[in-house]
């Protein structure tokens, strides 16, 4: 059984009539990452500065190894804690540098260690450079160096890859990666699904400030219980397929020129892909797609 | 347990600011230019141009410092925390390991540092030209109004932070703030002097001395006119303000008080 690092027991926070989180109960275990999406408004972002302590629950609780996150130790706790907000704003008027020393300070940690760390995040040549100048590119990855200041054991990402290019994001996936292969545990946010599907183990959807299913991308999506799309090429009639198909349960089928697509559930597939079998040599190409993260996470939004 | 590093590294920065943006030396420069012009042009309606006599110039200061410092402290500190959160960089403070109290304490020294720098460069300089004409008791007066002068800076930088922490955003925090200024530097004596001659100078002959301590700028300038004799008399404030509540160690302690009880509501209305 893995460490509990954090541990949300029904957690609400209302804002007035709004209950922009209610009744949150997760568990995320050392070195996991764990991906939490939902649309704007979805209540990821409050649970997000609750996990930090940085706004307390109006009910519930949440611990981070144990401790809770409002209680004396919050000092101790933030200090093994790296934060990537979503707007991030600097201060124009210092340089890179300044600014990751600033909040070197702030954390107690080595101001020597800055200057390497900017070096990682690519921005060693704009070190000395006042943040005014700064593309937003360059301030996402001053806000990743700071998140990384003393080494955390924990990262909460929210939106990390927003501002930077396709090389940018590679980097990016690429040294959390290698946090991750020592230990560090990951929750991040990103409304671009498809980036984050491959980069997660575990997903969190929230939806009216509920969390509404959880698990991996695999269980999600059967879950869901979205139909596979089966995507053929074939050299017969339509007529000979339907033939072959009768009796099996399919959703749709749809034909233009020698493609056909089928619809049909999970539960229903290898029967399917057996009597398409049948057909022997006059299936050229058979492609079969699983409902992506989006139709996934549209399926769970669904009111 | 408040963390002294943590003040001391939010003081660092805002110092750093106000020095790297010229803050610091335009004000300074801004307090030396009124102050000389004030000490060698006090008297021109007079017919007299130059240097006259320590307690005049003091007291023409204490006029001058009284509208000006209130104002530029509450030009300085409006945006504090409202500044921060509307720009967006509040969450990302906040998620250090800092209290509240901790980063409102280090922006209040820090911009005090700031403004407790330009006044004694600006009025210090002046302080050193009369230093040649005048005896070292002068100096001691003029000393004390520095110091007064820095402690009104502080008072109204505190209310300044309390205003940036109430506020909802900064074009608010700023009509707050020169509310604020008209309530202690113009309305509040008006009103005083308002309800005195109306009631024919019968209402509260008690309660008036103790009025004049719940506003910070009248307490600075009772703080730099009770030190000298004959001011007192010039002024006619000693028939109406008692001997008793004239120490200066009460009217610096009321001073403190007006700092500390902004800052602790700010903290109490910081969510």
């Amino acid at each position: 059984m893995p460490n509990n690092v954090i541990e949300i027991r029904h957690v609400s926070r209302h804002f007035g009539p709004v209950h922009a989180v209610n009744g949150v109960s997760l568990d995320i275990f050392e070195g996991e990452t764990v991906g939490l999406i939902g649309h704007n408004g979805a209540g990821k972002s409050t649970l997000f500065k609750m996990m930090l302590g940085l706004i307390p629950p109006s009910a519930g609780s949440i611990r981070i190894h144990g401790t809770p996150v409002h209680g004396s130790a919050f000092r101790e706790l933030r200090r093994a804690i790296g934060y990537l907000p979503e707007n991030l704003a600097f201060y124009d008027n210092l340089t890179g540098l300044e600014t990751l020393q600033f909040f070197a300070s702030l954390k107690g940690c080595d101001r020597d260690s800055c200057p390497a760390l900017l070096k990682k995040v690519g921005l060693g040549h704009a070190s000395h450079r006042r943040v005014d100048g700064y593309s937003k590119g360059m301030r996402q990855r001053l806000g990743f160096a700071q998140a990384l200041l003393g080494s955390p054991r924990i990262l909460f990402l929210d939106e990390p890859t927003n501002g930077l290019d396709p090389e940018g994001i590679r980097e990016f996936y690429q040294m959390l990666n290698e946090l991750n292969q020592t230990g560090v545990t990951v929750v991040i946010t990103s409304h671009i699904l498809s980036e984050i599907q491959e980069r997660v183990q575990r997903l969190a959807v929230m939806k009216s400030g509920k969390l509404h299913a959880l698990g991996t991308v695999q269980e999600l999506r059967e879950g869901v219980n979205l139909p596979l799309t089966i995507r053929l090429r074939l050299q017969c009639t339509p007529q000979a397929l339907k033939e072959a198909l009768n009796g099996t349960v399919i959703e749709s089928m749809d034909t233009q020129d020698d493609t056909t697509v089928i619809r049909c559930q999970r539960a229903h597939k290898m029967e399917l892909l057996r009597r398409i079998n049948t057909l022997g040599e006059n299936v050229h190409d058979i492609v079969v797609r699983e409902p992506s993260l989006e139709d996934v996470f549209l399926g769970y939004a669904k009111p | 347990m408040i963390e002294f590093a943590q003040i001391r590294t939010i003081a660092a920065k805002e110092f750093r600011d106000r020095i790297r943006n010229r803050w610091v030396i335009a004000v300074a420069a801004i307090f030396t230019l009124f102050a000389l012009a004030i000490t060698y042009f006090g008297a021109a309606q007079q017919g007299e141009v130059g240097f006259r006599n320590i307690e005049f110039t003091i007291a023409s200061l204490v006029s001058l410092v009284i509208y000006l410092i209130p104002l530029i402290a509450l030009i300085l500190g409006y945006d504090a925390i409202v500044g921060e959160r509307e720009r967006g960089s509040l969450d990302l403070l906040l998620s250090m390991p800092i209290t509240r109290l901790e980063l409102l304490l280090g922006k209040f020294a820090g911009l005090s540092l700031a403004l407790a720098s330009s006044t004694l460069a600006g009025f210090g300089l002046v302080g050193l030209l009369l230093a040649r004409q005048t005896d070292s008791t002068a100096l001691y007066h003029y000393a004390g109004f520095m110091l007064s002068a820095i402690l009104l800076g502080m008072v109204f930088l505190s209310l300044a932070v309390m205003v940036s922490v109430i506020a909802k955003d900064r074009a608010r925090a700023s009509g707050a703030a020169i509310a604020v200024w008209f309530l202690f530097v113009l309305v509040y004596d008006l009103g005083l002097l308002g309800v005195l001659v109306l009631s024919g100078g019968t209402f509260g002959e008690a309660l008036f001395p103790v009025l004049l301590l719940l506003n910070p700028a009248d307490i600075f300038r009772l703080l730099n006119i009770f030190n000298m004799q004959d001011l007192k008399n010039f002024y006619g404030l000693a028939t109406v303000f008692p001997a008793s509540l004239s120490n200066p160690w009460l009217l610096g302690s009321m001073m403190v008080g007006w700092i500390i009880a902004p800052l602790a509501v700010a903290q109490w209305r910081f969510k």
